[in-house]
């Protein structure tokens, strides 16, 4: 295992890398109110991420990552367009696998910049990518705006599509969903009995949840029931997108194909195809470049766009090396009205060096 | 040196443990003064009793402190982590029956399943301007439920006590909570979900399998278990 210092000094090194190519370097504070993050995450950031708190603050969090706090900060007023770096311990609960590290350093690089989207993503891999040259190491890439665009352009009721777009980052909760909007999933004997107006009650309504909101929902229901169930050809080709899992030349023929029956896919397919260029110009091996598209999904980032990540070869047992993505609306969730397309990465220098340790 | 066997320190669950000790011929009794938490085990040498709070006994069982505990489940699976790691089952007792339960207001006749949870904590949250609150004490148990059952847009608050009263105080909208009978979620004007068991709980004999121990103490505790099981 390096030692701290090691790891230290790697990590200072990269950071250094990132502030030759013009990035800022940013120090956030260790402390981060809860409140923000939960806000982001919801409740499952208390699984992953330290709690503490104090009289005076309140619950605070010992960060889990950089991006919010950046982001925070740049959303109050920073330069643009603008390029941050910064290298410093991260804090991660880990209640299930004793052999996964709680705190590590992590170094990061992000790109705030309008432009041009495909430029900027492939500016931050090829970089994170040269950090990494000589490891043992492989690259994974994906985008979670093609589902997003498959999703949108269902033909379906809008009710349909928000619930599904909000479940896009957990995978089994989105397939149970297109399951019962395509009609193959059977309605529970108590759903049909509320459709019916069959389920009455006696008790008093308490709480805060108002009658209002519960007629809503049942005619939620109502118009749901009488909308028609999506085309089984339509869940088909969600699935064989989800399936696509290729080289990047012939993963853009598939996704062009693809594109074909579900035309709602071309803009984000040709984002795919500028990026694959931008890659290249920037000396990426694309025919060696795995795409899939379900990569990203089970995280709990706020990923919408490109999403890359970096393992080692021969040790399935370790985390990622290094992994990023493009993250838009987060900028907008953060920015009380303001958005900018935003992409970034992070590196982990300790298991950098414990790879080369081994080499 | 003794086997440390710890015991819930009053109430029914130590009368019940040791009546189910007792019907295996192992007597466990206090000694001392009614308010002197002290005990004694007869019928067996080489084991000491530990009288303990029920919720400290996992703890002390994690720690290697307690060869054995009498704890319920819910108890065990809630304060350690890879649990099944740390202790052994060796018998359900048989009492201290309770389930953790996931329950909602019974006016709430649009919400049956998890799958309803989800769908009114999205519309929720629009309304109101903050996540659906779920009061309990039992937050990585119904944490790790809700993950599973894919519900989103919902806030954990704590609640030590008193628990099904919080909806109609509003200071929760649903509740995650231990159970016996349902009469008090009944009393409440609450449901249980139809698919919101979240653990069958019952008071269980466990080893820790952390606690060292010598060889005389490895025979003492053989004999127990082979006298109880």
């Amino acid at each position: 295992m390096p030692t701290l210092s090691d790891t230290l000094a790697r990590a200072a090194r990269l950071r250094d890398l990132f502030e030759a190519e013009g990035a800022m370097v940013v120090d956030p504070p260790v402390l981060q109110p809860a409140v923000t993050l939960l806000d982001l995450y919801g409740e499952d950031i208390r699984a992953r991420a330290y709690v503490t708190s104090d009289a005076l603050r309140g619950e605070q969090m010992l960060r889990p990552d950089f991006t919010v706090p950046v982001v925070q900060m740049h959303m109050k007023g920073g330069a643009e367009p603008a390029r941050y770096t910064y290298a410093g311990e991260v804090f991660r609960r880990q209640e299930n696998d004793p052999d996964r590290a709680n705190e590590y350093i992590q170094v990061g690089y992000e790109v705030f910049d309008r432009t041009d989207p495909a430029a900027a993503d492939a500016e931050v891999f090829a970089l994170i990518a040269g950090t990494l040259k000589g490891l043992p190491v492989r690259a994974v890439t994906g985008d979670i705006g093609v589902l997003m665009a498959a999703v949108q352009g269902l033909q379906t009721t809008q009710a349909r599509k928000r619930a599904l777009m909000r479940h896009i980052w957990r995978p089994r909760r989105f397939r149970n969903l297109l399951e019962r909007f395509a009609g193959r999933a059977p309605v529970p004997a108590t759903r049909s009995a509320l459709l019916a107006g069959q389920a009455q009650t006696d008790a008093p309504l308490i709480g805060l949840r108002s009658a209002r909101e519960i007629e809503a929902r049942i005619a939620a229901l109502q118009e749901d029931a009488a909308a028609p169930p999506i085309a089984a050809g339509q869940v088909d080709l969600i699935e064989a997108l989800l399936d696509v899992r290729e080289t990047m030349p012939y993963a853009l023929s598939r996704l062009h194909d693809l594109a074909v029956d579900m035309p709602q896919i071309a803009d984000a397919v040709a984002g795919v195809t500028a990026r694959e260029a931008a890659l290249q110009a920037r000396g990426v091996d694309t025919d060696a470049l795995v795409f899939e598209a379900s990569f990203g999904r089970a995280t709990m980032e706020y990923y919408d766009g490109f999403v890359f990540g970096f393992r080692a070869e021969a040790r399935a047992d370790l985390p990622a090396i290094a992994s990023g993505g493009r993250y838009d609306a987060m900028t907008q969730a953060l920015g009380q009205g303001s958005a900018i397309p935003a992409v970034g990465g992070v590196m982990r220098p300790g298991l950098m060096l414990e790879l080369e340790g081994q080499a | 040196m003794t086997i440390k066997l710890g015991v819930p320190s009053k109430g029914r669950l130590m009368e019940k443990t040791f009546e189910w000790f007792g019907a295996r011929g192992i007597t466990l009794l206090r000694t001392g003064s009614d308010r002197e938490y002290a005990g004694a085990v007869e019928g067996i040498d080489g084991v000491s009793l530990v009288l303990l709070s029920a919720g400290e006994i996992p703890r002390e069982l994690a720690a290697g402190r307690l060869h054995l505990g009498v704890t319920g489940t819910d108890l065990v699976r809630e304060k350690l982590a890879l649990w099944d790691q740390t202790v052994e089952p060796m018998a359900e007792l048989g009492f201290g029956h309770a389930d953790l339960i996931l329950a909602v207001p019974r006016a709430w006749i649009d919400v049956d399943t998890l799958d309803d949870l989800d769908a009114a904590a999205a519309s929720f949250r629009a309304a109101h301007g903050f996540r659906m609150r779920i009061a309990t004490k039992y937050h990585r148990l119904v944490r790790d439920f809700l993950k599973s059952g894919g519900v989103a847009d919902y806030a954990l608050v704590d609640s030590q006590g008193a628990t099904e009263g919080t909806v109609a105080n509003e200071t929760a909208e649903a509740i995650a909570d231990i159970t016996s009978s349902g009469e008090t979620l009944r009393a409440n004007h609450l449901k249980v979900l139809s698919d919101g068991l979240i653990l069958n709980s019952q008071a269980t004999l466990w080893r820790s399998r952390k606690a060292p121990m010598t060889d005389q103490e490895r025979v003492t505790l053989k004999e127990l278990t082979d006298r109880l099981l």
